[in-house]
């Protein structure tokens, strides 16, 4: 039992509020991504998670229990930090066993569960080095290992990957994946790369302002993203966001967008609510297409749209494809070799997965 | 070619004027020194006969353990003895006591901030900047009031109170560009207050330590103003005893024996510099911990 609830917690410091009532809450094992843009609230919300930040307003209970006025010791969590944090006079095994030396955990215990961790970590070689001579990943291998051994109700990562180049990022994070899979404790990790948590999350709360946007499951952060926001801030590229006209035929939509120099470019099949087919019949509002879901017209389907490609950036497992639409540049990702530059070109867009928003809200409309 | 070597013939012109200046330079400058040491080695005779500057023709510790345990300051002929144990039984204390509450004021001024630190660091960084003789009617009536003046712990309680502001300074530079995140790492894992600054800072603080050592051992044994204001007669450290033997005599001016007194007022901090002095400069230009 290692459940989190965030219940209406807010911060501010003097009048300015970093929080404003964010509630979230997950089950045990479940791997809770914050992601949002630096100054979001995400680090201040787990340093609250932690005990390191007061709590203004709200309640952070773990496994059911009420925590605000505990101390992090208390709170039976393990914290792993962006800049590791080891203790630089003290060697590996040194930094491992600190907390359990001062949990008065007896030597032979804390043998144990250092052997444990550094066996699961890879790092029994390094136990009798000082950090400064271990490397960024080998460092971050004992963070984890300092975690590991308190084995706590709840993991806080606090950006732990961004401190090391890309090729490593890429292992750790399947390194943290695997970790996951294999303890099955609760996890909250904060990030600012939407890859991150696309690849790790089993849950997803996109901030900013200190709002919690969406939270939800990575694919349906994805797929459906609540607000013009969200859309944008996950994918890469982004998802394009095209101002259109909707259009409503009996059960579903078209929208209708401007392409300068030719015929409107018309996006039919979309399904909505009858209540929004209502609502938003003739007015103006915002498509969001995935790049990978424009393709190629074929002789099958009728092509939406006929544009000339600007610019072709080939990537090498597919080629990104940049034309103007509706006034905005738009990407689409299409197989390789089958776009080039100032050719002509007439597109489908998979309907299935084209998201409408409001104009002013723009959150998501369905 | 021909060009080539006139290069290196440049070079080398260059190179020796540079030498012959910091050589000029340098004599210049070991000159007292030298005057020291050979006057305290030379019989008052030899001196009185006119030679100041030359090698002594006969060498002899006479004055220096004249100066050491025979001089009289004032009506007691003790020499420097009980005066130099007296500037031991002051410096030790108050450097221990300073760099103590300074590291641990460092500590509390970057990583347990309150709502004012920064106004509090300022306020002793002022202190930093007032001058010795402006607290000196003051801090006589604080210590009459506390029942320690003329002692030696009262001259400890006046060099640890403006020692602290110095202190407090280094540490708090230095603690500054330790990552907050160290803490709490430790906090995490559990670590009170004095843990925390006993296991994980203090360790990376032997640097900043030693500069704080240096620098408050060098002010107390060296401060005279203090000595000479709120001590008298037997409890007087070495500098204001050294003043004593040089300035009150009868008859011929011992020269040897007041340059020999001199060289052991001066020894301690000396030593502390040779043994030390690396971690000076290093621990000056020290920057952040790189985890």
């Amino acid at each position: 039992m290692s459940t989190l609830e965030i219940d209406r917690v807010r911060k501010s410091y003097g009048h300015f509020e970093v929080l404003k009532e964010v509630s979230i809450s997950i089950g045990t094992g479940d791997f809770l991504v914050l992601l949002g843009p630096s100054g979001c609230g995400k680090s201040t919300l787990l340093n609250m998670i932690a005990g390191l930040e007061t709590i203004s307003g709200g309640e952070i209970r773990i496994a059911g229990k009420t925590v605000n006025e505990l101390s992090p010791k208390d709170r039976d969590i393990a914290m792993v930090f962006q800049s590791y944090a080891l203790y630089p006079t003290m060697t590996v095994r040194q930094n491992i066993e600190f907390g359990m030396k001062i949990r008065k955990v007896t030597q032979a215990d804390r043998a144990k569960a250092v052997k444990t961790a550094s066996d699961l970590l890879q790092i029994d070689h390094l136990l009798d080095r000082k950090p400064s001579q271990l490397s960024g990943g080998q460092r971050q291998r004992v963070a984890m290992g300092r975690a590991i051994v308190r084995e706590p109700k709840l993991f806080l990562f606090d950006e732990p990957l961004s401190n090391l180049d890309a090729k490593l990022r890429v292992d750790m994070r399947t390194e943290i994946k695997r970790l996951h899979a294999r303890l099955g404790t609760t996890i909250v990790y904060v990030t600012h790369d939407q890859i991150e948590a696309m690849t790790l999350a089993t849950r997803v709360a996109v901030m900013k302002d200190g709002v919690v946007q969406q939270l939800d499951e990575p694919q349906a952060v994805y797929d459906r993203p609540a607000n013009v926001y969200v859309a944008r801030f996950v994918g890469s590229p982004a998802m394009n966001i095209v101002p259109a006209v909707l259009e409503v035929q009996g059960s579903t939509a078209t929208a209708v967008i401007d392409i300068a120099r030719r015929p409107a470019a018309r996006i039919a099949g979309i399904t909505l609510s009858s209540e929004a087919l209502q609502r938003y019949a003739g007015k103006k509002v915002l498509v969001g297409i995935r790049p990978e879901n424009f393709s190629i017209a074929t002789g099958a389907a009728p092509p939406s749209l006929t544009i000339d490609f600007d610019v072709v950036e080939p990537t090498g497992p597919d080629t990104l494809a940049v034309f103007q639409l509706g006034g905005v540049e738009v990407t689409a990702r299409l197989p390789p070799k089958q776009a080039h530059a100032g050719q002509e070109a007439a597109l489908s867009v998979d309907t299935s997965k084209t998201v409408l928003f409001d104009i002013e809200s723009e959150t998501r409309i369905d | 070619m021909a060009e080539a070597l006139s290069q290196s013939g440049k070079a080398r012109l260059g190179r020796i004027v540079i030498y012959t200046c910091l050589l000029i330079v340098a004599l210049l400058y070991l000159m007292p020194l030298w005057v020291m040491v050979s006057t305290s080695l030379k019989p008052l005779d030899e001196i009185y006969g006119g030679s100041f500057i030359g090698l002594p023709k006969v060498v002899t510790l006479d004055a220096w353990r004249a100066a050491w345990s025979q001089a009289c300051i004032g009506t007691e002929c003790t020499g420097l003895k009980p005066y130099f144990v007296n500037s031991l039984l002051m410096v030790i204390p108050a450097v221990a006591l300073s760099t103590g509450i300074g590291a641990i004021n460092g500590y509390i001024l970057t990583k347990w901030k309150f709502p004012g630190a920064n106004f509090v660091f300022g306020l002793m960084l002022f202190g930093c900047f007032l001058p010795y003789q402006a607290i000196l009617i003051p801090m006589a009536r604080t210590l009459g009031l506390l029942g320690l003046a003329g002692s030696i712990p009262g001259l400890v309680a006046v060099h640890v109170s403006y020692g602290i502001c110095f202190t407090t300074l280094f540490f708090r530079n230095y603690f500054v560009s330790l990552p907050d995140e160290l803490t709490k790492a430790a906090m995490v894992d559990g670590a009170g207050f004095f843990r925390i600054f006993w296991s994980v800072i203090l360790p990376t603080s032997i640097p900043i330590i030693v500069v704080s050592c240096i620098w408050q051992f060098t002010q107390i044994w060296n401060d005279f103003l203090f000595g000479v204001s709120f001590t008298s007669g037997s409890s007087s450290p070495i500098t204001v005893a050294l003043n004593n033997i040089v300035n009150v005599t009868t008859g011929r001016k011992q020269y040897n024996v007041d340059m020999a007194a001199a060289m052991i007022a001066a020894i301690p901090t000396l030593v502390v510099y040779i043994v030390a002095g690396r971690y000076f400069v290093r621990g000056l230009t020290a920057g952040a911990v790189k985890g």
